[in-house]
């Protein structure tokens, strides 16, 4: 295993990109790179959590590690927890089986985490090497037995199942009698209780009592729930739920519920009298109850949060500061003259660099307060083209359309034809110049959308005759013969499901069904690195605003930041409870969003790699995301069709945009924000009027703190224009520097 | 709690025969009863987990429909080898079997002969994928180009010209109901307020160039010579969906159109324009009701005109009115609203002219002829009643003197749409169609009526009420038969009864008056014997005919 190679890699690359998190990072390197064995090391490292529990979850890590053969990062581990070599024969409970059945979420707690632990989690982002089986994550099928009865150990205790529905009955005729103020929040309770119920029922193989009971009272779980309930109730026998990764996700994750303390006490009060324990223990076991002071919430604030996988997120997840603002664009002269013609001219072609979003470059001279550090995380260089792209953006911007109500933009309709309901993912270049497509025959294919044809590098012996002092080198090094309108990049060997253009035009990322994610060069028209790690298909990639990193995330539950020039992941984001649909950066390329399949929404750290938002509020799983251009918003659109708005600084949802009828699968703001467009399987293009959903929305302290928010009832409102397609899907949108609105989409006739 | 009751969730479960007969087929002889209903909740286990994954891939793959690949995916997710040979992109039907008791559902595998494949020609190699831009709005504004979807949909045009306060932006009228309760007065207000400031609809008028080509395109061929090009553009008005913006220059053209042929008398260009009514209320992307305004009047103008062609007396305009009087009914019934009134305003229109004494005789049919279409009420309530007196009139024309031949050609045709409507219907059934698809040409009584003759009723099925006369000979053609016999009986009777035979037509009438009062009073039949007697003469067909029409 090339483990020890990697660290110094790793190092080296540290070094190089003069990151402040040396001391840190590079101790731990040693630490995991060293454990070469598996991803399971990388997830295992990570769960520890609460100082409490830091020891004993500890021991349950050595434990494993010892079990895997992985000696070396046992001893390694061991020194650094400074325990002793018996330490670790003590019983193992609880975390060896978190870490088999998913990587609970770590880094959500990884604030308040001592300082090893947060340590430790820094660091695992560079262990796995390429090869490990994920065995991590997927709980897949060969999954050890012993793990899972130890993750199903806490099931083994068992009343009279006869009782089951009388304590459900019992408990739900309380929360009925119950003030109404009280009432839904209590109500929460029922859905996380009815599930471990019934678990346990089928745990104790008391199936057909299990059936009973979910027929009975399955009807009155919320209707957001349904997708989760069918899984459940698929699963009848003991041996089901071996290897089931719903059933391992309720009893990995705790379910979190916010509850006020007044009906918290009211509850407690309730099960204590009647000494209801069974129910009593699941509550204490398996429910995470967040409880808050001050008034309860109402029954449309409990909706509007609620859905998720596990409950809402803490509120303790949201409290890390995030640094929102944007960072300072270099100071690059425009010159004022007229060199617009040839500027227009020189306008495709694809090797200038342009960093997105820099539309805010000329009004933000000073540094936004809420920025991260300039050099908070290392990013690339600029080069002479770089900023001789930025100038050409500028100048475009200077041209941009002025939008809002009245002004709504145009928009040119991409339709790809003949694809035979193949085409799986869609992105264009940030200046609008070429549109490439992934598909589900495993290519890729690029397109020119403006005059100038794409074409190839002229192959190494032709180069050599070039004159390399000419003025048009750059010109002279391409091959004419090659010249077309698109080019088609075989490589992967599974539907193409991801798709990313780099800022400066000269590469495409694209993820597969196979497991990995490719790099390809639009000089040369070939694969220039297969990034393989995540072994399961990857749903999603993009690449940084600044270029040089990109993140992938997808099946496997984890999502991955890279460098392109690493072959092995720079971090692991890990956490989501289900797959991972979709990603993207933020504008400031500090932090990383990702959507799942949970119904969650993460944004991490690239810093840290820590957790810093858990949004939930979808009902389905979530598809596409869009920071606004300012960083300080977040969209997101689901398969509920759905979109929800929400203020990153705060981590509140802050706005609902109701009326797709089907998932969203692309969402962009305009060039400056004011209008965010939507784009649905439901075959419509929607503008909503952003300003005025970010303004409706009071802020008062109390919201801010508690999270508590009312959300205004005014998609109606907001909806500024619904535009049908003819039977076409729309499955990306992109808004060009001048803010005219492009959308792609395959038509299925 | 739960917003909404959702369908129960249910656990099927794959049935053990299944499992035996799939054990049967790899060669497991005998399954015990609780082993088959061991593997088939294990089998139907998997397989709803193999179709969760599956899903997913669906998902990732933005489609709405699952494929093969998307198991052989969700397989390879699980370790388990993917099925090959199972890549057809078309639904592949079961077969069913049955035999012994038992049910069987299974692929139809055909051999396949090698060189059959190797000869056969090879197939079209299918088309590249290509990409096209086209602008899917324009500043806000859908243009409305074929590559758009028909910029109003038919349900959104009712809308909008019916109820113009619920007509809201294009395509929001779904989330009109998703307004919620809460706080709904205000947003309703407010909504209502929007409403009124965006009354005045978004679309333009503006036709694109190729729109303009196309108008003018199709209005030639409309009102060209060619007739092959004439069904051409008839054919395209009545099927093309994106003609939604041109409909208000279709409109006034045919308004204006026949606005300038009636005046010229001619004939043949009102006729195409009416055809061009017909084929726009034949669209299915369209909802005529705004443009209404223009097309009622131009429909009844060439139903009631006074005169419509050069020479009344020789050519068919009688057909004209007979299917401009159908457009009119179909337009009522689509059309007519409890807030326009448009039946009732048109009945009202068409009787008030009729009634008229100095009515000429080519409006007056017409009059008759739009209300005869406009279903049994209206012919009862309002035609029946008036036979007697247009059986006076009739008879008074062609009883008294020579006026003038128009007059005399009128009062004919009004006869004879007052009493061979049954035969007509006949004639219609034999071409097959509904009232709107005869054609301009009706062939008239005498040849229709020769049906009788090659079919002997029996005038014993006279007992139908009289009052059902009307209405069934607007309804079915086989009963209406019969009326027809009973019609000819009546003639043949008042022959036999020897009335004088200029007063045939009145005798007719009166005759069904005759019949009409029988029923009522429930008694029988007294001329029953005598009709049979009349049946079994068995007249040869011209005969008949001549007995009418004298």
């Amino acid at each position: 295993m090339a483990a020890v190679q990697d660290g110094q890699l790793n190092m080296e690359v540290e070094k190089d990109i003069k990151t402040e998190i040396t001391n840190d990072g590079s101790g731990n390197i040693n630490a995991n790179s060293s454990s070469p064995g598996s991803t399971s090391s990388g997830g295992k490292s990570k769960s520890p959590a609460g100082s409490g529990e830091d020891q004993q979850t500890l021991l349950a890590v050595l434990q494993f590690l010892k079990r895997n053969k992985l000696t070396e990062s046992v001893d390694i581990l061991r020194r650094e927890a400074g325990l002793s070599a018996d330490a670790d024969d003590s019983p193992v409970s609880d975390s060896a089986g978190a870490g088999s059945g998913g990587v609970p979420n770590v880094s959500a707690d990884g604030g308040d985490a001592n300082s090893l632990l947060s340590r430790v989690s820094i660091a695992t982002p560079f262990a796995p090497p390429a090869t490990a089986p994920p065995k991590v994550v997927a709980a897949s099928g060969g999954e050890d037995q012993p793990d899972v009865n130890v993750v199903l150990s806490a099931y083994s205790q068992q009343g009279d199942p006869v009782l089951y529905p009388l304590y459900y009955n019992g408990l739900k005729k309380f929360i009925e009698s119950v003030l109404d103020c009280h009432r839904a929040e209590l109500s929460q309770v029922f859905y996380p209780l009815f599930v471990h119920m019934y678990l346990e029922l089928v745990y104790n193989n008391h199936e057909n009592e299990a059936k009973q009971f979910f027929e009975k009272f399955s009807g009155d779980q919320e209707c957001y729930y349904e997708e989760d309930l069918r899984i459940l109730s698929s699963m009848s026998k003991k041996e089901h739920m071996k290897g089931n990764e719903t059933m391992l996700d309720f009893r990995t994750s705790k379910f979190v519920l916010r509850i006020s303390r007044d009906s918290y006490q009211l509850l407690k009060r309730h099960l204590q009298e009647r000494q209801n324990n069974q129910i009593w223990n699941i509550i204490q076991e398996h429910l995470y109850i967040d409880i808050f002071d001050g008034m309860p919430r109402s029954k449309s604030q409990i909706d509007a949060m609620s859905g998720s996988l596990a409950g809402e997120g803490k509120r303790d997840a949201n409290k890390a500061k995030v640094f929102y603002g944007l960072l300072k664009e270099p100071e690059i002269e425009v010159p004022l003259d007229d060199e617009d013609e040839e500027a227009e001219n020189e306008e495709g072609k694809p090797k200038k660099k342009k960093p997105k979003k820099d539309s805010m470059g000329s009004k933000s001279k000073k540094q936004d307060p809420n920025a991260p550090q300039q050099t908070r995380i290392p990013l690339p260089e600029l080069k002479d083209s770089d900023k001789l792209d930025k100038i050409m953006n500028m100048k475009e911007a200077t041209k941009k359309i002025r939008l809002g109500p009245d002004n709504l933009p145009s928009i040119c309709f991409y339709s790809f034809l003949n694809a035979y309901q193949g085409l799986t993912a869609v992105d264009f270049t940030d200046d609008s110049s070429l549109i490439a497509g992934g598909f589900a025959d495993s290519t890729v294919r690029v397109w020119s959308v403006t005059p100038k044809k794409l074409r190839r590098v002229k192959s190494a012996a032709d180069l050599s005759n070039i004159d390399k002092e000419s003025d048009d080198v750059l010109e002279r090094i391409m091959d004419e013969k090659t010249a077309s309108e698109s080019k088609i990049l075989y490589g992967h060997s599974g539907p193409v499901y991801g798709i990313s253009f780099s800022p400066d035009r000269n590469y495409l990322l694209s993820s597969s069904e196979d497991g990995t994610v490719r790099l390809w060069s639009l000089q040369t028209f070939t694969c220039l690195v297969g990034y393989k790690g995540h072994n399961y298909p990857v749903w999603d990639t993009q690449f940084s605003p600044y270029g040089y990193y990109f993140i992938s995330g997808g099946h496997d539950r984890v999502a991955r930041l890279w460098a392109t020039d690493h072959y092995q992941p720079l971090r692991m984001f890990a956490g989501h409870l289900a797959d991972i649909t979709c990603t993207l950066f933020h504008p400031n390329s500090n932090y990383v969003a990702t959507g799942s399949a949970d119904r969650t929404i993460r944004l991490w750290d690239v810093l840290t790699g820590n957790c810093v938002r858990i949004l939930t509020g979808h009902k389905g799983p979530i598809h596409s995301l869009a920071f606004s251009p300012n960083g300080k918003f977040m969209a997101s659109g689901a398969t509920d069709g759905r979109v929800l708005l929400w203020d990153v600084g705060h981590g509140l949802m802050v706005g609902e945009l109701k009326g797709h009828t089907d998932t969203i699968y692309a969402l962009k703001f305009s060039r400056d924000g004011e209008i965010l467009a939507s784009g649905s399987m439901d075959n419509t293009v929607k503008l909503w009027d952003t300003l005025k959903a970010f303004d409706d929305v009071e802020l008062d302290d109390f919201t801010a703190a508690t999270g508590h928010i009312h959300l205004p009832e005014n998609s109606q409102e907001l909806l500024l224009g619904t535009y049908m397609t003819k039977s076409t899907p729309v499955i990306h949108l992109h808004f060009t520097r001048r803010n005219l609105l492009l959308a792609a989409g395959a038509y299925n006739p | 709690m739960a917003e909404e009751r959702r369908p129960k969730q249910c656990t099927v479960v794959l049935p053990t025969e299944s499992m035996k007969a799939m054990a049967e087929s790899i060669g497991v002889g005998q399954l015990q009863e609780e082993s088959c209903a061991a593997l088939s909740e294990e089998v139907s286990y998997r397989i709803k987990e193999i179709a969760q994954d599956a899903l997913k891939f669906m998902h990732h793959g933005k489609r709405c429909k699952l494929t093969t690949s998307d198991i052989d995916h969700a397989l390879k997710l699980k370790n388990v080898e993917p099925l090959y040979g199972f890549q057809s992109q078309e639904f592949i039907p079961f077969r069913f079997a049955s035999g012994g008791g038992r049910e069987l559902h299974f692929y139809e595998e055909k051999e396949v002969d090698l060189s059959d494949i190797i000869n056969t020609p090879l197939p079209r190699v299918p088309l590249d994928v290509s990409l096209k831009a086209h602008w899917l709005s324009i500043e806000g504004v859908q243009p409305a180009i074929p590559e758009n979807p028909p910029p109003a949909p038919k349900e959104q045009q009712k809308t909008e010209s019916t109820e113009p306060l619920k007509a809201v932006k294009p395509g929001q009228e779904e989330e009109g109901s998703i307004q919620k309760g809460q706080g709904a007065t205000s947003a309703e207000a407010k909504g209502k307020k929007d409403g009124l400031m965006r009354m005045k609809p978004r679309s333009t008028h503006e036709l694109s160039v190729e729109q303009q080509l196309y108008y003018k395109e199709i209005t030639e061929a409309c009102v060209g010579s060619c007739e092959a090009k004439r069904a051409e553009a008839l054919q395209s008005i009545a099927t093309d969906p994106g003609l939604y913006q041109m409909l208000p220059r279709f409109s006034t053209f045919i308004s204006e159109g026949v606005r300038v042929n009636v005046v010229q008398n001619n004939l043949a260009l009102l006729i195409y324009l009416m055809r061009m009514v017909k084929a726009l209320m034949d669209n299915p992307t369209l909802y005529l009701e705004k443009y209404l305004h223009e097309l009622i009047p131009a429909v009844v103008t060439c139903i009631v005109s006074k005169q419509l062609c050069l020479r009344p007396d020789v050519d068919n305009h009688w057909a004209l009115r007979d299917f401009a009087a159908r457009l009119m009914a179909q337009s009522c019934k689509t059309f007519s609203t409890t807030t326009n009134n448009i039946q009732s305003r048109i009945t009202k229109t068409f009787t008030k002219s009729w009634l008229d004494d100095k009515t000429q005789w080519t409006t007056r049919y017409g009059c008759i002829a739009g209300l005869s279409e406009l279903g049994p009420d209206v012919i009862k309530t309002l035609i029946l009643p008036r036979l007697t007196v247009e059986g006076a009139r009739i008879k008074a024309v062609s009883d008294g003197p020579v006026v003038s031949n128009i007059d005399k050609i009128g009062a004919d045709h009004v006869q004879s749409l007052l009493l061979p409507r049954p035969t007509l219907t006949v004639s219609q059934s034999g071409i097959g169609g509904s009232g709107g698809s005869r054609t301009a040409s009706i062939i008239k009584v005498p040849s229709s009526l020769t049906l009788m003759s090659t079919r002997p009723g029996t005038p014993t099925q006279l007992s139908p009420p009289a009052t059902k006369y009307i209405v069934m000979a607007t309804s079915s053609g086989s009963s209406s038969t019969q009326q027809v016999l009973w019609m000819a009986s009546i003639c043949k009777i008042s022959r036999t009864l020897k009335l004088s035979s200029s007063a045939v037509a009145n005798s007719a009438v009166d005759m069904m008056k005759l019949a009409l009062m029988r029923t009522a009073t429930g008694k029988g039949d007294p001329e029953l014997p005598l009709l049979q007697r009349i049946s079994s003469l068995e007249l040869p067909a011209s005969e008949i005919a001549a007995q009418i029409n004298a």
